[in-house]
């Protein structure tokens, strides 16, 4: 590694808990506390005062768009990790929904290779589940998993895996590689035309509905199938009350079941969609109140085991027409950590060292990045984010580093500022501000 | 009002306003002579995505007889298959110097994007967007509605409202635009509503509405109703599994001869039959129904020139020193 910068953090709360001072040298944590000033390497360190900031380890985001190849309008590999690293990550998986679709060893190695080369996060590259998604046949998983991009896990995003023959199949299959499938649980037929959540709303509005039961159905569906077969299943983007009873069930029975929820789903309702305005598109679609009281507890009590962002960039045209023609998606890299400070930390569901887990722990497990995700111990990798959970600020899609203005939350005052992230010792985030990518010898 | 885009967010006073201006109108209709110079100068589009001959032609005649300028612009197709976009569209309007834009679209809610961006500043009337609403059509309603009551109760239209006044609404509720609008405004004016329709054709959610609702349109009928609305049905619906076939249906929720008969014996005509066209006779209403003397079909054509000429003349030359309803602030939901 070419990191022979050492940096002081001095003063900062690892996951919010007593003052301590950060010494970081040659890409590791090589000190903590009083150890930290007095060791050799802290004379020529470079200081960062951060007293009373929230010291994290590295988001990691199971689920990012980077729309890279293919739609470079929306986003690019170099500008939406430009949006991870100050949204306080240090990795992103890569779904497969580009064009061409990752479902060769030659697409994923590409697009490992541009996040080599951009240095601002771990580019993990997500392998298509079946050929150009259209789920019919296998893609060739294992050339993913062996490629240097070191695939882990394996999505349709976007499109349900729905057959349920080739279900099993992936699931049984991935188990060679370690793999996991992650689901977008979507019944299609229960979705033809699809617009918003099917319920009181949908029924004032005119638009068609998105009704629980097609995302409860499959994963009800998947859930046994995993037990069946003894495989490792994730949950995308969870959003119902119903599909975290289903989790909730399925984890008291010992499935091998991992589910996660986004940030706008732990806080915008359906009611948003009155206003037509598409910016508040997204599938799945925005639920009741009463999903998002229910994703909030299941996060809280370990049901729903991470966040995942769905950052899902589209270029302006794509928003700026009537409901039913608008793309879905929105934008969530330098949004998920202060709505989840907004929604789970402020209201006291969950504490920072929860946030840690839940945002970096446990999604580094699933994608099973090695280096990542790791306790704030010494010897361990420098992937550390720091927070200053006091600021506020007013969200304005125009100042973000993502191509994509969709953010649902613009106008919103939010709680928490990404100061400073580590990325392996190399600092790319520093003063709330980008600051360089870290350089990589190979890609 | 800056703009009409439903009924659910039209007050009493408005909507009482908007049919006591359209008696007047329609007092017009009856001259010789049928224009006034109200709107003399004043441009209207007619922007149809979708076609639609009979609300084109209505507002049409509505903005002529108050002398507005017709430009009507006809965008068949979606947005996205024409190739160029509703925003475009709507600056190219704004640019040509619309004074008001009258939209039909298939897409739910694009005269709300209309009235909620910056891409025109015209006031905008929704003439039907998607599986919404269409308002006018609601307010003609109202109005044909409003004229039977009153009568019926030999007492004077202007200024009165529907209070007392049962209205079934019978057919393909899930898919219809006209349905919604009549729901919020005849609960504004007073009339209680039952919603009638096979449960495939009803909303999920329509649990929630102010309305009663029911599966027998017989019982329906049996229990009184001042008038009954029927909706049009595309037969194709019956591919989708909504209903086993027409046959079926029209037997369970057509307004057939068996239905008119049985009304016949229980009334005199004071219960009146409704259909916004266009209609397809034999199968959600019989001819029969359509042509009997309770049949409204052709004074609800009438009134709906007059209605439209009301909301035209309230929305372009009305007072508009009215604070406009809060466009700044942020939707409920966060």
């Amino acid at each position: 590694m070419s990191t022979n910068t050492s940096y002081l953090i001095r003063g900062a709360k690892p996951l919010g808990n007593q003052e301590t001072d950060i010494l970081i040298h040659e890409g590791t944590i090589a000190a903590l506390g009083a150890d930290a000033a007095t060791h050799p390497a802290a004379a020529h360190a470079t200081v960062i005062e951060a007293a009373g900031q929230i010291a994290l380890p590295g988001m990691v985001d199971l689920h990012t768009h980077l729309r890279e190849p293919g739609r470079e309008d929306a986003e690019t590999v170099e500008t939406g990790t430009r949006a991870a690293a100050l949204g306080g990550f240090t990795a992103v998986h890569a779904m497969a929904n580009s064009n061409p679709v990752a479902d060769t060893a030659g697409v994923v190695e590409q697009v490992w290779s541009l996040g080599r080369r951009s240095g601002w996060v771990d580019v993990r590259p997500v392998g298509a589940v079946t050929v150009g998604l259209a789920g019919t046949q296998m893609s060739e998983i294992g050339a993913m998993a062996d490629s240097r991009a070191q695939v882990r896990v394996f999505s349709d995003d976007g499109i349900c895996v729905f057959d349920p023959l080739l279900m099993r199949r992936a699931l049984e299959y991935v188990k060679a590689f370690d793999g996991v499938v992650a689901q977008h649980a979507q019944e299609p037929r229960l979705t033809e035309g699809a617009q918003m959540n099917e319920g009181e709303v949908s029924a004032v509005l005119g638009l068609a509905g998105w009704p629980a039961v097609a995302e409860e159905s499959i994963i009800a569906r998947d859930v046994l199938l995993a037990e069946h077969v003894g495989s490792r299943l994730h949950i995308c983007h969870v959003s119902t009350a119903g599909s975290v009873e289903i989790i909730r069930w399925a984890k008291s029975r010992g499935v091998n079941v991992t589910a996660e929820v986004t940030p706008h789903h732990l806080l915008l309702t359906d009611e948003l969609v009155q206003s037509y305005d598409p910016v508040y598109k997204v599938n799945p679609p925005l639920r009741r109140a009463a999903d998002v009281a229910a994703l909030r507890a299941g996060l809280a009590d370990g049901t729903i085991d991470i966040i995942g962002t769905d950052h899902a960039p589209h270029p302006s045209e794509a928003k700026e027409c009537e409901w039913a023609a608008a793309a879905m998606g929105m934008t969530g890299l330098e949004t998920a950590l202060s709505v989840v400070q907004h929604t789970m930390v402020e209201t006291g569901m969950i504490t920072w060292a929860d946030f840690a887990r839940i945002t970096s722990t446990a999604p580094a497990a699933i994608g099973r990045v090695a280096d990542q995700g790791r306790e704030l111990a010494v010897g361990e990798p420098a992937n550390i984010t720091l927070v200053d959970a006091e600021a506020r600020w007013i969200v304005d899609p125009f100042a973000m580093a993502t191509k994509g203005r969709n953010s649902p939350f613009k106008g919103l005052e939010l709680p928490g500022k990404v100061t400073a992230v580590f990325f392996h010792g190399h600092p790319t985030v520093l003063g709330g501000k980008l600051a360089t990518p870290r350089v990589s010898e190979a890609f | 009002m800056k703009h009409l885009l439903s009924t659910l967010d039209l007050s009493r006073a408005d909507a009482i306003r908007i049919l006591d201006i359209a008696e007047e109108m329609a007092a017009v209709g009856t001259r010789e002579v049928k224009k006034l110079p109200a709107l003399r100068g004043r441009t209207v589009v007619n922007l149809f995505f979708e076609d639609s001959t009979r609300t084109r032609i209505s507002f049409e005649a509505a903005a002529k007889r108050l002398s507005a300028d017709v430009i009507n612009f006809s965008a068949k197709g979606s947005s996205v298959s024409k190739g160029e976009s509703l925003k475009d569209t709507a600056q190219t309007l704004q640019a040509i110097g619309a004074d008001a834009v009258v939209i039909r679209h298939g897409a739910s809610g694009a005269p709300a994007r209309l009235a909620a961006t910056d891409w025109i500043d015209a006031p905008v009337v929704n003439a039907g967007d998607g599986t919404h609403e269409h308002p006018t059509q609601a307010l003609l309603d109202a109005f044909t509605l409003r004229t039977h009551w009153s009568a019926l109760h030999g007492h004077t239209s202007l200024g009165s409202d529907l209070s007392g006044m049962r209205v079934a609404i019978v057919g393909d509720i899930l898919h219809s635009r006209v349905a919604r609008s009549n729901l919020w405004l005849l609960r504004t004016l007073g009339a209680e509503v039952t919603m009638v329709a096979p449960p495939t054709l009803l909303p999920h959610g329509s649990h929630a509405w102010p309305c009663t609702i029911s599966y027998d349109l017989d019982a329906t009928l049996a229990s009184g109703t001042d008038a009954v609305m029927m909706l049009r049905v595309q037969g194709e619906r019956m591919h989708d599994s909504y209903f086993p076939n027409t046959r079926e249906y029209s037997r369970l929720w057509g307004f057939d001869d068996a239905r008119l008969a049985a009304l016949d014996a229980r009334d005199t005509g004071e219960t009146i039959i409704m259909h916004p066209g266009p209609m397809n006779r034999g199968l959600e209403i019989s001819s029969a129904a359509a042509d009997s003397p309770r049949s409204t079909v052709l004074a609800q054509v009438a009134n709906g020139v007059a209605v439209r000429m009301a909301v035209l003349y309230l929305l372009l030359s009305g007072d508009q020193q009215r604070p406009a309803p809060s466009d700044a602030t942020r939707p409920a939901g966060l």
